[in-house]
């Protein structure tokens, strides 16, 4: 299978330095965020890439740095075997860069316009890349990617007040469909929802991968919606990854210690009445970030070259983890 | 059987608007018994919430306790004036909410306001409130104790503000704690670790609690039994495991389907179709009946009552008709 989208290096580092002159005044430094620091994977066509983490961890920097929506600070994002920073150069290839990677959005709420009516809605793309200009055209083709998510084709004289959270998230959908992308970015979709309406949104977006051979990369932090969805999963702490690997083996045999401490803490329903020991600690504030490894402050099995030394991801039997204790094979 | 220390009966809340009443909460009868940990669980916009606010008195107006009675330790205290439920809030029922920032006061340190709810309700002197305030968030967790009494809340973090309301909930050692959503705000890790406190100090204390979450991996982990809600209705009731591997109503066992568990190797997940109903929209007779798959036309009609399916209660016809189990 080829591969669709790879990302080299990725990284994004944020200025929140205090204004100019409380740091004339009051010598305070300039500040950075890494909020994504060094970040390499790839995806191929019609797969599924899962990134998990807690909150601040960088996930949602990620799908903006991949999207478009900010500039890396390093790094590169290939899409197709192109570098997306150099096509940027030109507006045209911008243009269908965009329309062939999309995104959604984690609050169905805050996404759609409330003053435009669902047929604007899904019909902006088309109507933006000029893809379609008659009117009595663009009416069918949005009934049509209405009916795709199971909506009614009447849905489309109608505005998003009127709709439920389940069924505003299938409309967001549609319009990422609109212009037939290749690459879904999808950030949390189903966090906002309720767990019944979770399983449609869950169940669409997988039929509708199986249909159009779609590739997603899919953010969340509930790792049994990843587990259902995903085929590869990587797991991020501080904006790096920590651990990357195929869905079964990440579940079944989880490498490095954060992964296992996440797994751990998961609350299932099947699991009633077992006690979980649950990790000490919480993450630690992103603008003192721990010296080497980042999650050694928690960790059980760090040492004195785990607060000094950040590892590298290295290839272990098919899985990319980076972590001192595994790579010596102490865990 | 011992006493039941939280009995609600026949509880009914009602929303009156201009353009007609809401029911809210139609006919929820349940009962918690000393130490025990009953769940509520349900989508948004089920009545979990709406429940707890009852019974710690604090419906938002025009909601009004419309029948029924709410009986702490077999006292009535759903009719009691505000002032007299002001003194059994915080000291025999505490509450814990979602969101553990609007919770806390952000303009007094966390030391004060633990003392002032230890000094309303307890008859102890400041300095012996003081100690007593370090001595809870000592339990709780939260490391140097002595010194971060004197912090405001924007100096903690999410988990230990969260610790912080669990303290307060707990300042006056009340027979019952009513906890809102305790974990929603947090990240799994420390989720975890709130739940793991919640439990421990509990038993300690010796409080029941009403947890009330939409996490059913939550109730699984802490409850005995849970009650599961929709549209403002009791659907089932019954203890935790039952309910989550033996579930009798099709609303419970569409529920327990459409959440993808760590070990199911489902390729789709069950799905309910449609939506809860608005509460100016719910159907007659079963409020379940429109996205039901087994629905019959006696459940069009006829409302169902709580009825005994084996170990667990159900409010289904099927149960009725003996098609369940």
């Amino acid at each position: 299978m080829t591969t669709l989208v790879e990302v080299k290096d990725l990284a994004k580092t944020f200025d929140v330095s205090p204004p100019w002159l409380n740091r004339v005044l009051e010598r305070k430094p300039r500040q950075f965020v890494h909020a994504v620091d060094g970040l390499s994977f790839s995806i191929r066509k019609g797969r599924t890439l899962a990134l998990v983490g807690e909150s601040g961890c960088g996930k949602s920097t990620v799908a903006r740095l991949l999207v478009g929506l900010y500039e890396p600070t390093r790094g590169q994002v290939f899409f197709d075997g192109q570098d997306t920073g150099v096509l940027k150069s030109s507006a045209a290839n911008l243009r269908s860069l965009r329309r062939r990677m999309q995104m959604i959005f984690q609050d169905p709420y805050a996404s759609l316009n409330p003053r435009w009516k669902v047929l604007d809605i899904v019909g902006e793309p088309l109507r933006e890349h000029g893809l379609i200009g008659d009117v009595a055209v663009l009416r069918d083709k949005v009934g049509e990617l209405l009916r795709s998510v199971g909506l009614a084709t009447a849905d489309m004289e109608k505005f998003p007040h009127q709709f439920s959270g389940g069924q505003r998230q299938r409309i967001s959908i549609a319009r990422a469909l609109a212009t037939q992308p290749e690459f879904l970015v999808c950030d949390e979709p189903t966090s906002a929802l309720d767990v019944s309406v979770q399983a449609q949104v869950l169940n669409i977006m997988k039929d509708l991968q199986r249909q159009q051979g779609l590739t997603y990369l899919f953010i969340s932090h509930n790792l049994a919606v990843v587990r259902h969805v995903s085929d590869e999963v990587g797991v991020m702490y501080l904006g790096r990854l920590v651990e990357l690997a195929d869905k079964a083996e990440l579940f079944a045999r989880p490498r490095h210690p954060y992964t296992r401490m996440l797994l751990d803490a998961i609350p299932d329903i099947h699991m009633s009445g077992s006690a979980r020991t649950p990790v000490q600690g919480e993450v630690p504030n992103p603008l003192q970030p721990p010296s080497g490894c980042a999650f050694h402050p928690r960790c059980p099995h760090a040492n004195a070259r785990c607060a000094e030394e950040r590892p590298a991801m290295r290839e272990l039997s098919g899985v990319r983890v980076a972590c001192h204790a595994v790579q010596e094979g102490r865990i | 059987m011992t006493t039941p220390l939280l009995e609600v009966k026949k509880l009914r809340v009602e929303f009156p608007t201009r353009r007609g009443t809401l029911l809210a909460l139609d006919d929820i009868s349940f009962d918690i018994a000393p130490g025990e940990i009953l769940g509520v669980v349900g989508e948004s916009g089920a009545g979990k919430s709406l429940t707890g606010a009852a019974i710690i008195g604090l419906l938002e107006p025009p909601g009004r306790i419309a029948a029924g009675e709410i009986l702490l330790a077999g006292q009535r205290i759903d009719n009691l004036p505000y002032e007299q439920m002001r003194a059994i809030r915080g000291r025999r029922i505490g509450a814990i909410f979602q969101d553990p920032l609007t919770s806390l006061n952000p303009l007094y340190t966390i030391g004060r306001q633990l003392t002032e709810t230890i000094l309303t309700h307890l008859p102890v002197s400041a300095d012996e409130a003081r100690s007593r305030a370090i001595r809870l968030l000592q339990e709780t967790g939260i490391p140097a104790a002595e010194q971060r009494l004197d912090q405001y809340p924007h100096q903690f973090s999410g988990g230990m503000r969260q610790r912080v309301v669990i303290a307060l909930a707990l300042a006056a050692e009340p027979q019952l704690i009513v906890a809102d959503e305790p974990t929603t705000a947090l990240d799994v890790s420390i989720q975890a670790q709130i739940i793991a406190l919640l439990k421990r100090l509990c038993k300690q204390h010796g409080a029941a609690v009403m947890l009330v979450t939409h996490d059913m991996g939550v109730i699984a982990e802490t409850c005995d039994r849970v009650a599961v809600m929709y549209a403002g209705r009791i659907g089932e009731i019954g203890p935790v495991h039952d309910v989550i591997h033996k579930p009798a109503h099709p609303y419970t066992v569409g529920l327990m389907g459409s959440i993808p568990a760590m070990d199911d190797t489902r390729e789709r997940l069950l799905q309910i179709d449609g939506a809860m109903p608005r509460l100016n929209a719910i159907p007659s007779g079963c409020a379940f009946n429109p996205r039901c798959t087994k629905v019959m036309e006696r459940c069009r009609n006829e409302r169902p009552e709580l009825l005994d399916a084996g170990p667990t209660r159900a409010a289904c016809w099927l149960v009725g008709a003996g098609e369940v189990r």
